[in-house]
């Protein structure tokens, strides 16, 4: 009986976070591209990128709770400075990522100090406002940003100074599901911290955190620099394997896409942003094929389907069908 | 009063507070020496969970200062508050609805231990965390439903995670909003009988409607009505106290 009462809990939570099979298949499944459908690299390297953009934002809303509509701010800020160090004659992608990064999340620091003291409809305005100011100085900063032309004379180097980035795209993939996959370790890890457990109780009930003496702004501070960082590395991918940064990166659109993702794919879950950029852009990929201009049309109803049926998003919905058949 | 370098475990002096016009506490002065066992009623609206919210430091007064054990505290935060010894639980289940009653009462302890903030290791490395954690819920029972989420525990159940949540902070004052409110009668003396065996180090000041836990239970009972405290004493002296018959007992007719 004790030794039982000692070991089970902590079992219990060890069980929690174990690597799963499917995880490994997944993961696995990420190569695929290369070797079954070469055409579709150019798309599989938008998707990671999009994927980590999608995974920055579920630290924030999926896990603590803090919703924002303005992330491509951060994605914005981390494309634009990848660009300006390549532009400015340093063309290295590694360093060029962590430059972004950095910036990336300094912006996010700051903000982070409003953010924490805000929640809900508020915090979605303030989100929504940052956004649309980030957009505005992009777009009247010409000189620096190229405006509504886009950033120009971009050029990346080889990866390690040996792999050029080649017209199939096939180093450009490579490169950002490697960047994908480093970064979903870290998040895999700090989910299954102490702080991320921190996290989900904000989540799940932010008055009562103070009352155990929870320090939940620090907290949300600290997640929020770390979701800008992420933010930071996705969008200064995709200046690196595209050469270019146009002004769309810091979009509302973008903003709004990438939450429509993570709540199709199930927003507080690992997984959820990564399935729901790769689902919304095949979607798109097969719909626009079908029809240009009314694609959004089916993105709409997909939407609304998930978020009417299924608790919690693509994933949620699969977990609980799994959990019922178990049950059975 | 006491000894010199300690003062009582909580101390509140001149606490007022308004909304507006509305005055929910008036002049309130409160001392809960360590170890106190009291209770703290008064007809609805009588200001007894403002009260509560005004010293855990939810609610700022207008007016007043707040002692724990002498060191003035009425700047402080919620949570440094909570560090410091002072913890409350609420009268309407404030839990983690998706979290076990394990994760909930592991997450206090990371907080109360500064480990809170650590995102580079995995939770089930810190073993002591979680035996802690067990051990805090096989104290009061809960050891067997720990690992189910909270939304799936009995009612009964998450009344007692309120108070485990509490204890994982290691409090030096705990402050026990109706902790029996919604759980049948013969339980509810269960897990007064609960309170009643928590440490001697921790000083309990408990609302309860119910007449005859407060009397089983109280050392000394303070009777607040309309924002401000009437009268406070022995269960023997309050039972007999006319003003109280008046205001509170003969209206609720016990």
């Amino acid at each position: 009986m004790t030794a039982m009462a000692s070991t089970a809990p902590q079992q219990f939570l060890e069980a929690r976070i174990r690597w799963r099979a499917i995880e490994i298949v997944f993961w696995l499944a990420t190569l695929a591209p290369f070797f079954l459908a070469p055409s579709y690299l150019v798309l599989t390297s938008q998707m990671a990128i999009t994927g980590l953009f999608a995974l920055s934002l579920d630290l924030i809303l999926g896990y603590a709770g803090i919703v924002s509509l303005g992330h491509a701010a951060f994605f914005g800020l981390g494309a634009y400075s990848a660009g300006f160090v390549s532009r400015s004659g340093w063309g290295e992608p590694v360093s060029g990522l962590l430059i972004a990064s950095i910036v990336a999340g300094l912006a996010g620091y700051a903000m982070s100090f409003i953010i924490c003291r805000f929640r809900h409809l508020a915090l979605i305005m303030i989100t929504l406002g940052l956004g649309l100011l980030l957009h505005e100085v992009a777009n009247k900063a010409h000189w620096l940003t190229g405006g509504a032309d886009g950033m120009q004379g971009i050029h990346t180097w080889p990866l390690f100074g040996r792999l050029a980035f080649d017209l199939y795209g096939t180093v450009a993939c490579g490169y950002a599901l490697a960047v994908l996959f480093i970064v979903f370790l870290f998040a895999r890890r700090l989910i299954n911290s102490p702080f991320g457990l921190s996290l989900r109780g904000i989540r799940e009930n932010a008055i009562r955190m103070p009352a155990i003496g929870a320090p939940s702004r620090a907290h949300i501070r600290k997640v929020y620099t770390i979701s800008a960082v992420i933010a930071g590395i996705a969008g200064a991918l995709l200046a690196e394997t595209t050469e270019t940064v146009s002004l769309e990166v810091l979009s509302f659109q973008r903003s709004a896409d990438v939450l429509v993702m993570l709540v199709l794919g199930g927003a507080g879950r690992l997984y959820g942003g990564i399935v729901g950029a790769i689902i919304y852009m095949l979607a798109r990929d097969q719909l626009s094929g079908i029809n240009p201009q009314y694609w959004y049309f089916w993105i709409g109803a997909l939407l609304i389907v998930v978020v009417m049926f299924l608790r919690n998003g693509i994933l949620g919905g699969l977990a609980d069908l799994v959990a019922r058949r178990a049950h059975r | 009063m006491t000894a010199p370098a300690l003062g009582p475990a909580l101390a509140t002096r001149g606490l007022d507070k308004s909304f507006g016009s509305i005055v929910v506490a008036r002049g309130i002065e409160l001392t809960l020496p360590e170890g106190a066992r009291y209770a703290l009623i008064g007809p609805n609206g009588a200001g007894k969970t403002t009260l509560i919210n005004l010293i855990t430091g939810m609610i700022r007064p207008d007016h007043g200062q707040l002692y724990l054990r002498g060191e003035e505290i009425t700047a402080l935060r919620p949570e440094q508050r909570v560090r410091r010894g002072l913890v409350r639980t609420f009268q309407i289940n404030t839990l983690f609805p998706k979290l076990s009653a394990l994760e909930a009462v592991t997450l206090a302890i990371c907080e109360r231990r500064g480990e809170s903030g650590v995102f580079w290791r995995r939770l089930p490395a810190y073993r002591d965390t979680i035996a802690e954690a067990h051990a805090i819920l096989a104290s009061l029972r809960l050891a067997d439903s720990c690992l189910r989420p909270t939304h799936e525990l009995a009612y009964g159940q998450q009344r007692l995670l309120e108070i485990a949540l509490a204890l994982a902070t290691r409090p030096k004052v705990l402050l026990l909003d109706e902790p029996a409110a919604g759980v049948p009668k013969d339980e509810s003396a269960e897990l007064f009988a609960a309170i009643d065996g928590l440490s001697k180090d921790i000083a309990v000041l408990f609302i309860e409607h119910d007449m005859s836990l407060v009397f089983r239970f109280a050392s000394r009972i303070i009777v607040m009505v309309a924002g401000a405290i009437l009268v406070e004493g022995t269960p023997a002296e309050i039972a007999a106290d006319p003003r109280v018959r008046e205001v509170y007992l003969a209206r609720t007719a016990v």
